[in-house]
Order: C-alpha cells, then sequence, then structure tokens
C-alpha cells in the first residue's frame, strides 16, 4: 500500500465526492431528537445515518481505488480465477481485456474515415449513420470472433483455456489486503462504543 | 519415416453449403524439407486449400495426408495430432494472439497437446529465442508493433514444433525491414513451408518451389524462378511481377 501516494489515492477518492453529498447535508434536516454542537442545530438520526453513509462510500471507494491502483487487470482476473469463479466468465473477462485495444482502435479508424469524408455528428438526424457505424463494427467482431476461433482450433483448443499461473501470495500481501477490512471493522467498533 | 511427404493432397475437391464449388481436384505432393510458395490471384481458393490441411473445412472427395496420416475431420483424436503437426499462421496477427501475455499465447498451444510446468515453460522460451522476441515474453500484444507482433505469431506455431509451416501472407503489411528479418527467421527454420502469397519477390527469395492454385486446380509447379520468368503464364492468372522487378 505504501507504494501509492497518498495524495494519488485522495485525489482519485474524490470520484465519491457528489454521491456522499446528500449524506453530509442530513444531519441538518430531518425531524426528531436534537441537540448543537459549535452553534449548529443537528438530528441525531440524520447524524447517524449520514456518518454511517460516508463511512461505508469511503471504506468502498478506498478499497476498489487500491485495488485498481495497485493490481493489473490481469491479476484481478488471476484473483477471480483462484476464488473460483466460473472459468467462462473469467475467460470472456480476459478475451474482453485482450481486444478492447483492437476494437476500440478499428471504432477509432471507422471514425476518422467517416470524418474524412465530411461526416461530424451534429445532431438526431446522424444517429442513422452511427448506427449503421455500430452494426459495422459489431459485425466486424464478430467476424473476428470467428477467426480468432478457428486459429484456436488450429492450435488444439478443446475447451479448456491454459489456467492462469498462480503466484505465491507474501505475508505482506496479506496485511496489505486486510487493511480494508480491519478499518470497516474498526469504524464498527467505534459506532458500537458510541452507542449507535 | 524421412521418405513420406510431409503435405500430400489428392484428388481434393470441396464446395460452399451455398454451392459455390472451390476446389476442383487438387493434386500436390511437398516432401519433407521443402519451401513452397503457393501463389493465385484473389478467390482462387488458396484459403479454402489451408483450411483443409489441417481439417477445418471436412474433406468432402480426395484425401489430404500429413506425413502419412490422414486428415480425417471426423476423427477428433486424429484431428488433436494433425493440428499439431501442422502450424497455420493466419494473416492478421491479432486473431492468432489471442491471449493476455506473449509468453502465455505462445504456451496456449503446447498445453493443449499435454505439455505442462518445467517443460512448457522451455518450449515458450525456445519458441520466442528462434523468433527474437524473448525479451517480450511478459508484455501483452497489443503493446507490440505489427511486425513484432507477425513474428510472436510464427512463434506460437513454432511451440507446437510442427511438421509443416503454413504461412498465409507472411509479408503483408510489413515495412520492409520486418519483411526481411521474417525473411532472416523463416530461413533458419529446418522444416516444411508452404507460404500462401501474392508478394512474387518474396516468394523468389525464400522458396525453391512454387505452385499456382488458380480457379481451384494447381495450374503450374516448378522452380520458383522458371515459373516467375513464364510472363504469359503469370498473366494468364492474374499474377504479376512489380514493376521494375526483373529476375
Amino acid at each position: 500500500m505504501s507504494k501509492i501516494p497518498l495524495l494519488l489515492l485522495f485525489k482519485r477518492a474524490l470520484i465519491e465526492i457528489p454521491f456522499i453529498f446528500f449524506a453530509i447535508l442530513m444531519p441538518f434536516f430531518g425531524e426528531g431528537e436534537k441537540f448543537s454542537v459549535l452553534g449548529l442545530e443537528l438530528y441525531r438520526d440524520g447524524l447517524l445515518a449520514g456518518t454511517s453513509i460516508v463511512v461505508k462510500g469511503t471504506l468502498g471507494v478506498l478499497a476498489a481505488v487500491i485495488l485498481s491502483t495497485t493490481t493489473t487487470a490481469r491479476e484481478i482476473l488471476r484473483g477471480l480465477e483462484t476464488l473460483k469463479l466460473p472459468t467462462i466468465m473469467v475467460q470472456i473477462a480476459s478475451f474482453m481485456l485482450r481486444y478492447i485495444n483492437v476494437i476500440s482502435d478499428e471504432m477509432e479508424r471507422m471514425k476518422i474515415a467517416r470524418e474524412s469524408r465530411g461526416f461530424t455528428a451534429t445532431g438526431i438526424k446522424h444517429w442513422k449513420v452511427l448506427a449503421t457505424a455500430a452494426a459495422a463494427l459489431f459485425i466486424r467482431s464478430y467476424e473476428r470472433g470467428e477467426r480468432v476461433h478457428l486459429a484456436m482450433l488450429s492450435r488444439g483448443f478443446d475447451g479448456v483455456l491454459p489456467s492462469l499461473n498462480t503466484q505465491k501470495v507474501t505475508a505482506r500481501q496479506w496485511v496489505t489486503a486486510f487493511s480494508i477490512p480491519f478499518l470497516a471493522l474498526a469504524a464498527s467498533l467505534i459506532a458500537l462504543m458510541i452507542g449507535w | 519415416m524421412s521418405n513420406v511427404p510431409s503435405l500430400q493432397i489428392s484428388e481434393l475437391a470441396f464446395a460452399y453449403p451455398d454451392g459455390n464449388q472451390a476446389l476442383f481436384g487438387v493434386n500436390l505432393t511437398i516432401q519433407k524439407g521443402e519451401r513452397v510458395a503457393l501463389l493465385g490471384p484473389n478467390g482462387a481458393g488458396k484459403t479454402t486449400l489451408v483450411m483443409h490441411m489441417n481439417g477445418i473445412h471436412p474433406t468432402m472427395q480426395g484425401e489430404v495426408r500429413i506425413s502419412g496420416d490422414l486428415v480425417d475431420s471426423k476423427n477428433k483424436e486424429s484431428l488433436k495430432a494433425i493440428r499439431s503437426k501442422v502450424g497455420i499462421v493466419f494473416q492478421d496477427p491479432d486473431d492468432q494472439l489471442f491471449m493476455p501475455t506473449v509468453g502465455e499465447d505462445i504456451a496456449f498451444g503446447p498445453y493443449n497437446m499435454g505439455l505442462r510446468g518445467e517443460e512448457l515453460n522451455k518450449v515458450v522460451a525456445q519458441a520466442l529465442t528462434q523468433v527474437g522476441m524473448l525479451e517480450f515474453i511478459d508484455r501483452p500484444p497489443h503493446h507490440l508493433s505489427f511486425g513484432q507482433r507477425r513474428r510472436v505469431a510464427v512463434a506460437t506455431v513454432l511451440a507446437m514444433k510442427p511438421e509443416i509451416l503454413i504461412l498465409d501472407e507472411p509479408s503483408s503489411n510489413l515495412d520492409p525491414a520486418s519483411r526481411r528479418e521474417l525473411a532472416d527467421i523463416l530461413r533458419t527454420l529446418d522444416i516444411t513451408i508452404v507460404m500462401v502469397t501474392h508478394d512474387l519477390p518474396y516468394a523468389h527469395e525464400l522458396c525453391e518451389r512454387s505452385v499456382i492454385l488458380s480457379g481451384g486446380i494447381i495450374v503450374a509447379d516448378g522452380q520458383t524462378d522458371a515459373i516467375l520468368k513464364d510472363k504469359a503464364l503469370l498473366k494468364s492468372h492474374r499474377l504479376e511481377l512489380p514493376v521494375g522487378f526483373n529476375l
């Protein structure tokens, strides 16, 4: 975990702001028991619910940000396979990972080809062109799928992809992996102690 | 064993389900260690012929033998053995390289043949070394240049230690340096090679023997040099040498 700069972690975690915005407002509106802190009137129920959302949201976002910054897509797939996600799903995800660039490049080339012939999508009347382009892209990808399958058959594919090599997990990685669940546990213990 | 031809095709005919006939009785024998260029205009049936060589297209009439063994698309077990003997390098390396990293892609074929562990790693390293791409073993294919991807595609097939290597348009889309590098690699390989190509100078450079497939039959079979010098023959099958290229 120490490898991610804190600032980067913080910046990426900012994505949660829009989601917790209303949670921050919650203590100020509501009904029932009230108390005042530093001259602000707060509602007890609202405060608890708001804090709970903020804490859960922050932990969730932090977990996602840390996973995506420390772990390559390859390793996530590897992990999913170790966690016994059905192989067919892992395979589909791994093909998606491999071909997403190929297909987006193809889409980009089609876009350039359209624009080179003076087309710019400005309004609803151009949707037909875009829909046709999307259909063409779909057919091309489908045909590529068939060619890939052919190439796989030619190399003796019989329905089972080689399983990905699994690496040994070090104690340090376990500690890192447990940091977020640990934070979550700490948060709920604190909530218990202050008597929620 | 050494006298058995790598590839033996006799009276092979094939029609697509829509009735469009692509092959009209092809006869072709290729000896072990030969490098043969398969030439022909677009739509001559070259790809269809290649698809018969490892049983992707079921044989309708006639027969195909790989080092003596019949290609029988109904017999799954024998097909597996055939496919380990016939390595096809497809035209678009993005079709051929479907695994997340170069190393895993090379391992795909040998893995299907039952190799595991240390032995598998050795074969992978060896195949990549043959095409000079060992240092890219952990890279994802889309980070490589087109020429590098083509070379890796060749390695994916070499890793299966095939009896016969079939290349579909090996020089297409390559810049001149990549084209030459690939030729250098192909020349070092000690296996039977069938090269489907429109690149006649490339065929001349690499292959002693050439075969012209046109209209679903073999119309010429002989020394590449002699075939490429026969202007009338080339012209009648929509083939021509690049302007300014003289033999």
